[in-house]
């Protein structure tokens, strides 16, 4: 976020409409924009290639090995005497999901795969072509977070827009209360993230991208060799697998929440602050209504 | 009354937002589906897809060179039933044959490029210095499965039969048809290669122990490769004769194994 370059561009009346001041405000460097949807495009592909890899063994474990009659999380379909059902199993209890997960349609017939056809790059079950896509879009991924961190340290867009200051922090309390109302800052506050925002981009940026990446990594046999044993770190190769996964729903969250946020906060001025780098900072109410004379 | 019908419209024009904003969204969804799945049957676009693939194995050769070896584990660590996948049970006359006679007229023939081309019994080959170690096999669809191997390096066998400077790889050629015995004439037996690197590594086992008992024949009996940083599909089970070749480019598919034919990568390393 650029902080220097707010720049009023009208303010106060126009004929004799009632217009808010408006202050066009440049939010995001060319960088960041750019890197920003190479994510999308990284995360969309990853996440459903992932689902179709996950298809070809439909079922978690933690240790070393796999322990086949009892892993923690499992999808299936199974036959009832009222007809096939899809079950997902997770610590010892069973849901039927059927429709959805285990048993769903594809093109037009009941198909049992864990994973839609519709949440899967390809959409048909196929391990190898899932492998190609989700390995190819890894690396892309990751050298882009190397792009994106090594920009953050040097243009300083870290330390300024990342890291919250102590203020900030202590009234976490309020910005907490803020989003469960869903009162969004206006006016210069608005130049700013805010703390929860702030909070959720480290836990991504610092906490689950780096554990999905090492335990993808954790997951390859001949980078398992690279020094015997560290695979343990994570619990061993089934954990780095259930890890991998659980941080992919954790990054799935993030995002939902994320265009959630985009969306009640002004999806327009959002998206165009992201894809041009302007944003229009929202009036800040009060004062507007001091300056109009209004109570 | 005005300000009903202002309302009214402005209700229309935020349903109308929402459903286009909504719309939107769908079709993007099902474009990037079609999309992809589209791309997936283009060879150009698949290829550069799989490229992916040789900056892998160049950055693993860096970080975790040649002699890097894979992590060993305990007895207590053996998993009770090793699982077994693929060829569980062959069905070929030729192998049927050997199991019938306990493959005790089974000969591992060693050739192509070679200074002097061999023949292994059993017998002869339990005879040679052995290896034994307990290790993870990680099946390409995620599973993961530690099980203790004997069995002859094959780098013993390869100094035995000295190969010719222009060999480059060693191809397995395995008993099992994956789509039973040919009754067409179309070979889909199962083969595997691996490269120099690999097959000198002290790891790489022609194994005919599992768990010290002979290989059982749902896990490859009489002997199978055991290439242990890399994935499931690269240990050849069945394991009939072995080739040293200079390029698998001409051999069956071309993509120098089984199920790389069938369009998974050459390198399983990850």
């Amino acid at each position: 976020m650029e902080t220097a370059s707010a720049t009023p561009v009208s303010a106060g009346l126009t004929g004799s409409t009632l217009q808010a001041p408006e202050r066009r405000f440049y939010r995001h460097r060319l960088p960041i924009r750019l890197m920003h949807w190479i994510n999308v495009v990284c995360l969309t592909i990853l996440l459903m290639s992932g689902l179709n890899i996950f298809n070809a063994h439909p079922a978690l474990y933690w240790g070393q090995g796999s322990t086949f009659d009892r892993p923690w999380v499992s999808i299936g379909a199974e036959n009832t005497p009222s007809g096939p059902i899809g079950k997902t199993q997770i610590a010892g209890h069973d849901f039927v999901t059927t429709g959805v997960l285990g048993l769903s349609e594809v093109d037009g017939a009941q198909a049992a795969r864990a994973f839609p056809s519709w949440a899967t790059i390809p959409g048909p079950q196929w391990l190898a072509m899932a492998r190609h896509w989700h390995l190819f879009f890894a690396w892309l991924f990751v050298i882009n977070g190397i792009g994106y961190v090594l920009y953050s340290l040097f243009s300083r867009h870290l330390v300024r827009d990342l890291i919250p200051t102590k203020d900030e922090l202590r009234r976490i309390g309020a910005s907490i209360r803020d989003h469960v109302l869903f009162r969004h800052p206006t006016g210069e506050a608005a130049k700013r993230y805010n703390v929860l925002q702030n909070l959720a981009y480290l836990i991504v940026i610092f906490g689950l991208l780096p554990l999905i990446i090492v335990a993808g990594l954790a997951m390859s046999p001949r980078l398992n060799a690279v020094w015997p044993g560290w695979v343990e770190l994570l619990g061993g190769r089934q954990s780095a697998r259930t890890l991998h996964f659980l941080a992919a729903f954790g990054l799935l969250g993030f995002v939902l929440i994320h265009v959630f946020e985009v969306i009640v906060a002004g999806i327009w001025n959002e998206m165009r602050s992201m894809i041009t780098g302007w944003y229009t900072l929202p009036a800040d109410e009060r004062r507007t209504a001091r300056e109009e004379g209004r109570p | 009354m005005k300000n009903q019908k202002t309302y009214t419209l402005m209700r229309a024009r935020q349903r109308d937002r929402r459903h286009l904003l909504r719309g939107a969204v769908a079709a993007a969804g099902s474009a990037l589906l079609t999309g992809c799945d589209r791309l997936s049957s283009n060879e150009a676009f698949v290829d550069v897809l799989k490229s992916a693939q040789h900056l892998s194995r160049a950055a693993h050769k860096i970080v975790a060179p040649r002699p890097a070896m894979a992590q060993e584990f305990t007895p207590a660590d053996v998993a009770p039933v090793f699982r077994s996948n693929g060829t569980l049970d062959p069905t070929d006359a030729d192998y049927r044959a050997l199991r019938q006679a306990d493959f005790a007229t089974y000969q591992l023939k060693v050739g192509g490029l070679v200074e002097k081309p061999a023949a292994f019994t059993l017998a002869q080959l339990r005879a040679l210095p052995s290896r034994t170690q307990i290790t993870r096999h990680d099946c390409v669809e995620g599973w993961s499965c530690i099980g203790k191997w004997t069995g002859v390096p094959l780098g013993l066998l390869l100094d035995r039969v000295r190969p010719l400077p222009q060999a480059r790889f060693v191809l397995f050629r395995c008993f099992d048809s994956m789509d039973g015995p040919s009754l067409d004439g179309r070979d889909s037996r199962y083969y595997e290669s691996i490269d120099f690197d690999d097959a000198r590594h002290p790891q790489t086992i022609l194994a005919y122990d599992l768990n010290d008992r002979p290989l059982p024949v749902s896990n490859g009996a009489p002997l199978r490769c055991r290439v242990e940083r890399q994935l499931g599909y690269k240990q050849a089970k069945y394991v009939s004769s072995i080739e040293l070749v200079e390029s698998f480019s001409q051999i069956r598919g071309g993509k120098g194994g089984y199920w790389e034919d069938e369009g998974y990568e050459w390198y399983g390393g990850i």
